[in-house]
């Protein structure tokens, strides 16, 4: 499944990049950047608050397929604009993060 | 081998540009073919160590060198040193400011990672000179 499958199956908002990147199936929640770098998954989908250019820099480095915004955070203009360029995917949702990761968990039939 | 050797000017006031430098040495050991596990441990090393040069040192330079069995980076400050470098490679140990802290830095896991990720580390530092930190990943 694509970020932009997963988005249109949850109804998460895409928010950034086109969303066509294959989602390997794991799936990480963390906010604190340190520890999501030891920890994210490669080509996983990862849950955060953190909306800013760093989330970005470290999905990027630890090849995060999606980022998955909850709690209807905001992804930051100059984010948004370095994440279309490095071909990020960015979706969003109103929900808290432990919903929106079991949401993602079912749809990607991982639960 | 004399090897490719890379250089990085990192500003000291500027958050939002790092990444820039590991996100470059990341594309250019792409394309030249590395193993997808090396380049990751190069980036997670190396991101770890640029946030640290900004957040606590004040900026400072990145050189890396990549030869047929190695990439070895050095990271280069002149900010306030660390007292107690044990105590800093500690997992958790963290003295990063409430600005950092917003922006989602300060778990204390900077040091812990770049140790993990790479096959030798060495921190150099002296209170109120600067701190160097030396780490080699292996291609093999
Ligand atoms: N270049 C440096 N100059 C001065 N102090 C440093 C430097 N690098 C690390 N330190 C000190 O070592 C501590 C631990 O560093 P570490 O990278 O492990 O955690 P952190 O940067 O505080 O948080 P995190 O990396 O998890 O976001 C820092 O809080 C700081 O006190
Ligand atoms: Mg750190």
């Amino acid at each position: 499944m694509t970020g932009k499958e997963l988005a249109a199956a949850c109804g998460f908002e895409l928010a950034c990049g086109e969303g066509d990147r294959e989602l390997g199936g794991k799936i990480y929640c963390g906010d604190l950047l340190s520890i999501v770098m030891g920890r994210a998954p490669a080509d996983g989908l990862w849950v955060t608050v953190m909306g800013n250019l760093n989330s970005i820099a470290v999905a990027v480095l630890t090849d995060t397929a999606c980022i998955l915004l909850a709690e209807g955070m905001a992804l930051d203009e100059d984010a948004r604009a370095r994440g279309e360029q490095q071909e990020v995917t960015v979706l969003r949702t109103p929900l808290p993060v432990y919903e929106a990761a079991r949401a993602a968990a079912k749809a990607l039939g991982v639960d | 081998m004399s090897g490719l050797h890379y250089h990085y000017e990192v500003p000291g006031d500027d958050v939002t540009r790092a990444g820039e430098a590991s996100g470059a040495i990341k594309s250019t050991l792409k394309k030249l073919g590395f193993d997808p596990g090396v380049v990751r441990k190069v980036a997670i090393a190396m991101y770890e160590g640029e946030i640290n040069l900004v957040i606590h040192g004040g900026g400072g330079v990145i050189d890396v060198e990549i030869d047929g069995e190695k990439v070895t980076m050095v990271l280069e400050d002149h900010g306030p040193g660390i007292p107690d470098v044990s105590k800093a490679m500690e997992e958790g140990w963290s003295t990063a400011s409430d600005s950092a802290r917003s922006l989602g830095f300060g778990a204390g896991m900077g040091l812990p990672n770049m140790k993990k990720n790479t096959d030798e580390m060495t921190v150099d530092s002296t209170v109120g000179v600067g701190t160097k930190v030396t780490m080699v990943v292996k291609l093999a």
